[in-house]
């Protein structure tokens, strides 16, 4: 029955258990909405045939409608609303709750391309893979104009903002390629920013991060299927983060010992409870430590000078977001010298 | 009912027409002819004709470029232009299809032309305003043509920023464009805001108003309000393109999203201008052809009251996967899901309307048929885009394009179809061909249907908007869309031509060739340039068919006087 | 209807009465004044919403303003607001010279509000506290939010600027027509509309006063 609505319909496939909640839906959306205009329908053809004119001057009788016309006018569609809505906000609101478990993919758009990387490496253009039967926490951000990552098999869809994170998830459950759009319009390359959501089994992806990460090389020509398929070196984002935070002077302001320093300590940072000059407290998450490099005044922590220079415009997006990373990685109970593999991340309920 | 003593203080039978019933000197040749005097008149239905032959261009020229993007898309890659040329010429489309055609067409050409009439007014509270607004429509027409002859703009009718503040394209004066016509639009709004409230003839009561102005007053209140905030929200990013003030920008700290809720604070109200005034034409259509009065009148005229009010909570529908969070999701979806049920109650009684009506299949009535189809599917499809998880999927696909153009083309171009051959007779004098009609009305609905139902599919299946080229997976229905699109064109093409051949030598219609009793009929075809010799004085509402009228007599009992 | 054996002058084709004729333009005017207010309504919530994103630069970069020079204006402008209000109260009576005075008195404190905003303006130059792109304004850290405040200042002072220059040419016909005798105890709806766009005016920077220099 969903197989046969979807064909109908010209729905994609559903790569994910997600997506046939959001189709089941849509079959009953759409059903209802043919009934109804059908009905109408109907009845104007009834009424017309009924009550077709005899002369051209036929008197009428004057109707009046009773109250319970008017009330049934209302309430049976308003009800149905509704009901539609009962349903789909849970579905709306689920997008935006990642399981603890998530694994995480940051997310570039620019025009005109997708850039992809995993926090631990490695990174790729126009090409996302990822395994099947675990779900994958998306943290979108655009290098330019507003673009919008959409995956319709997925029937998962969001804004990719400049100088902002936007976040969404999803759970594949087949293998399989499907289509990546940019669904908001960015210029001449609109169209043509096309990717590719490449869901593989979840040992196969597994090893296919190990070799990665292995490699310092460009993939040889057997690893790389597709031109698309071009991974980046050196992708490991904690260590960019380390690199960059040495090489813009960071290191000045915030010790990575958890002493203090003219700025707070960058040890436990991540997920810490801040009390702020203002008097209201904020948790340090990825768009607070964002924030801050971009516009260090708005939301200063009680106690330290306002001396932070920002950093808009001095560090690309990729590097926020591998300094991020750096940031979340030192923790006292999880200190590493070496690249992690694929750490836990807390979800952020909210946004 | 009483009979209306309307018919003996009207004065509508002392103007002396001709032997066929056309009344000579009417506001065409009244108070004089040649070019000066219809470019200084004061008289609104000689504004309001002139509205409607902008209009009409407008929608040409809207249609035009709507047929070079079904052009380009009749193949996956490049057919006939490049990207940049398609960029500019979808955005050209929406601008002058919305800004040009849509917002302006009912209520400042029928609205202006029959207004005053169903007040029993002699023209409306402002006339030099009234003028103003047609001078400032056409000055804003040119400042964004100037911008469209020099290359337009590629950023969409939308304008999102930062793309809208950083393209090197000829967005300025489009946005300036934008900007003075939506001066028009709010001085059309209050002109006829007070005009209703002070202008109404002895008897008539706000119970006893056509459901037209109901509408058009409903829509003026939209106007007034809505209309600042966009256009301020337009020259900031006037100001940020040219001038770079970033308000915007957020490599200066600004929020793009900002944008976006100011602009669709303004255009989902704005949608509401584009649908409410068809409504308030079908109001009157349903009810003259079936001989019936309105099954609930306060339903209906209260409705548009609700969905002008009620529409301004709305915007944040847009907003969905924007980046917002779930609270807002919620409250915008479930306000949309309110604004929806008005809509529903219209849409109920006009077809109750018919019950023990005397309902005539003429071509006002076939694209009052239409008109409702399109607007149960289109508007239930809106309503469905508000179920936010649905819209996750939908956003920015060809789903919303075939959503907006059900209800736009759908329903208000059906109704302004509706208005021109309803009142065409009225307005001119002279009647189109009736089998022409049909056969044009039956191509329109034909051809729509097959030019945006593949869009709700292509939606489905994941086709983006304003994508040049696609993956060949879309290509057959892409096919058939342009298919479609054709016959609409050549629908529309058949209801010009028979337009333009009965205003020059169509029948005459005679006073009222519908035997309609709303009130606008009460006068000769084509009205003279007072309108009504005396005020009329009104003692029932409108549509009412139970018995004889003297305001309306039967047209074989009362023939026009002869002599001249 | 309107059986008047003499019609007024001023009295319009279309409308029944002078009463009514004078119903309307008021009722017109109260409306136009609400677009007006929407106008800056939308300015006024975007300075709101980045007043919240950046609330510490705000706070000081208003503090960097001549709040002397706010204050002067807001003093001027309420004066103005009283010679108009008097002014239609001598209309009433018939007075229009008196009118006319009074509104000139208004119109001169249009002036110089106008030469203290361009004074502020031109320090402003001086200081680099320049909107957008041009900012070079030091004291208020690297931030965008500086940047930004000096945008909407712009836009918001320039666009009442605007609108009273607007209202000084308003006042200025409507006073010369006054002096001219135009006016009558029955019909001075003009003054009256007149007097309500300039109370606006002034309403509306009570407003932008305490926004953007009481930080």
């Amino acid at each position: 029955m969903n197989e046969l609505l979807r064909r109908l319909l010209f729905l994609p496939e559903q790569a994910s258990e997600y997506a046939r909640q959001v189709d089941a839906l849509h079959y009953f959306v759409i059903v209802t909405t043919m009934v109804a205009a059908a009905g109408v329908f109907l009845a104007v053809v009834y009424f017309f045939v009924r009550y077709r004119r005899r002369g051209i001057d036929d008197r009428t009788p004057f109707v009046h409608p009773g109250f319970i016309h008017e009330a049934l006018f209302v309430v049976v569609p308003l009800a149905l609303f509704l009901l539609w809505f009962a349903i789909g906000f849970p579905q709306f609101v689920r997008l935006s709750l990642p399981p603890a478990d998530a694994m995480d993919v940051y997310v570039q758009g620019k025009k005109w391309m997708w850039k992809f990387a995993y926090p631990g490496g490695p990174s790729s253009i126009d090409t996302l893979r990822v395994p099947a039967n675990r779900p994958v926490r998306l943290l979108i951000t655009s290098r330019d104009v507003i673009h919008s990552l959409y995956v319709p098999a997925l029937r998962l869809k969001m804004d990719a903002l400049p100088g902002r994170y936007t976040q969404s998830w999803f759970e594949a459950d087949r293998p399989g390629r499907y289509e990546i759009f940019c669904a908001e319009y960015c210029g001449t390359g609109h169209s043509a920013m096309l990717g590719e959501l490449v869901v593989m089994p979840e040992a196969e992806f597994d090893r296919w991060v190990a070799e990665q990460r292995r490699s310092e090389l460009v993939a040889s020509a057997q690893d790389a299927a597709t031109p698309a398929d071009r991974v980046l070196p050196a992708g490991n984002l904690v260590e960019q983060g380390r690199r960059v935070a040495s090489e813009q002077g960071c290191m000045k302001c915030h010790s990575v010992d958890g002493s203090r320093h003219i700025g707070p300590t960058w040890v436990d940072l991540y997920q810490r409870r801040e009390k702020l000059k203002d008097g209201t407290t904020v948790v340090a998450d990825e768009a607070y430590l964002t924030k801050s490099m971009m516009d260090p005044a708005a939301q200063l922590v009680d106690g330290y000078q306002n001396v932070m220079p920002t950093y808009q415009g001095k560090l690309t997006p990729p590097e926020v977001a591998a300094l991020v990373e750096y940031i979340k990685s030192l923790r006292t109970q999880v200190v590493r010298s070496g690249p992690s593999e694929g750490p836990a991340y807390e979800s952020i309920p909210r946004r | 009912m009483n009979p209306s003593p309307a018919g003996e203080a009207s004065g509508s039978m002392h103007f002396v027409t001709d032997q066929n019933g056309y009344f000579a000197d009417n506001y065409l040749v009244k108070p004089a002819t040649g070019l000066r005097s219809w470019l200084y008149t004061l008289d609104h239905k000689r504004i309001g004709v002139m509205y409607l032959v902008g209009v009409s261009i407008a929608f040409a020229l809207g249609g035009f470029f709507a047929m070079l993007i079904r052009l380009e898309l009749l193949t996956p890659g490049p057919t006939v232009m490049d990207a940049m040329t398609y960029n500019r010429v979808f955005t050209l489309h929406g601008v002058v299809m919305i800004f040009l055609f849509m917002i302006p067409a009912i209520p400042s050409g029928f609205g202006n032309f029959f207004l005053p009439i169903m007040l029993g007014a002699k023209d409306v509270a402002f006339p030099r305003l009234n003028l103003l607004s047609w001078y400032l429509y056409l000055l804003g027409a040119a400042i964004a043509i100037y911008g469209m002859v020099y290359g337009g703009t590629d950023t969409g009718w939308t304008f999102y920023t930062p793309y809208s503040t950083t393209t090197a394209t000829k967005v300025v004066p489009v946005l300036l464009g934008a900007f003075v016509i939506g001066f028009s639009s709010i001085l059309t709004g209050l002109n006829f805001i007070v005009t209703t409230h002070t202008m109404r003839a002895p008897g008539l009561t706000w119970g006893r108003l056509p459901l037209f102005i109901w509408g058009i007053y409903a829509t003026s209140v939209i106007q007034i309000l809505a209309t600042p905030v966009v256009g301020m929200t337009l020259l900031l990013v006037a100001v940020e393109n040219a001038f770079g003030w970033g308000i915007f920008d957020p490599a200066r700290g600004g929020d793009p999203v900002l944008f976006q809720h100011f602009f669709w604070f303004y255009s989902h109200p704005a949608v509401y201008i584009m649908i409410l005034p068809a409504m308030a034409v079908i109001s009157e259509v349903v009810c003259a052809f079936s001989r019936k009065n309105i099954f609930g009148y306060k339903a209906v005229a209260y409705s548009s009251l609700g969905i002008a009010f009620v529409g301004f909570f709305t915007w944040g529908h847009h907003l969905f996967v924007s980046g917002q969070s779930v609270v807002d999701g919620g409250i915008f979806g479930v306000l949309t899901m309110f604004v929806g049920i008005f809509t529903a109650i219209k849409v109920f009684n006009w077809t109750a309307t018919l019950y023990k009506g005397s309902v005539a299949f003429t071509t006002p009535f076939a694209y009052f048929v239409g008109f409702l189809f399109f607007l149960v599917f289109g508007g239930m499809t809106g309503v469905a885009l508000a179920t936010l998880s649905l819209d996750v999927h939908w956003h920015d696909t060809y789903f919303v394009v075939a959503h907006f153009h059900f209800i736009m083309v759908g329903a208000t171009v059906m109704g302004f179809l509706a208005a021109l051959h309803y009142w065409l007779p009225k307005i001119t004098g002279r009647m189109y061909s009736e089998g022409w009609g049909l056969v044009a009305a039956v191509m329109i609905v034909l051809g729509f249907n097959f030019t945006f139902i593949p869009q709700f599919l292509l939606g489905n299946m994941g086709m983006p908007r304003r994508y040049y080229s696609y993956p060949e997976k879309f290509w057959a229905l892409n096919v058939a869309s342009t298919a479609g699109a054709s016959v609409l064109a050549l629908g529309l093409v058949i209801v010009l031509v028979y337009t333009l051949v009965a205003i020059r030598w169509g029948p005459i219609a005679g006073r009222n060739p519908w035997n309609s009793r709303g009130f606008e009929w009460m006068t000769p075809s084509p009205p003279p340039v007072e309108n009504f010799e005396k005020p009329p004085v009104f003692t029932h509402g409108p549509h009412e068919y139970t018995d004889e009228d003297p305001a309306f007599p039967a047209p074989h009992l009362a023939p026009e006087p002869k002599h001249v | 209807m309107s059986d008047a054996t003499v019609a007024p002058p001023q009295l319009a084709h279309h409308f029944e009465s002078l009463e009514k004729q004078q119903h309307a333009a008021r009722l017109g005017m109260w409306l136009f004044l609400a677009t007006e207010v929407l106008l800056f309504t939308a300015l006024f919530a975007g300075y709101g919403v980045y007043r919240y994103l950046y609330s510490d630069t705000f706070q000081q970069a208003s503090r960097h303003l001549h709040t002397w020079i706010g204050l002067t204006n807001t003093l001027i402008l309420i004066v103005s607001s009283f010679t108009v209000a008097a002014g239609l109260d001598q209309a009433a009576k018939g007075k229009g010279r008196s009118t006319f005075l009074l509104f000139m008195f208004s119109v001169l404190c249009g002036v110089v509000f106008m030469c203290f905003k361009a004074y502020e303006y031109t320090h402003h130059f001086h200081e680099g506290m320049l909107p957008g792109r041009y900012y070079t304004f030091e004291a208020l850290g690297s931030g965008p939010g500086g940047a930004i405040f000096f945008s909407l200042y712009y836009l918001i002072t320039g666009l009442h600027a605007f609108h009273v220059m607007l209202g000084m040419t308003v006042l200025t016909v409507i006073g010369l027509r006054a002096r001219a005798g135009r006016y009558t105890t029955e019909y001075f709806v003009p003054v009256e509309l007149a007097g309500l766009y300039w109370h606006l005016v002034d309403l509306i920077w009570i407003f932008v006063f305490p926004l953007i220099y009481l930080a």
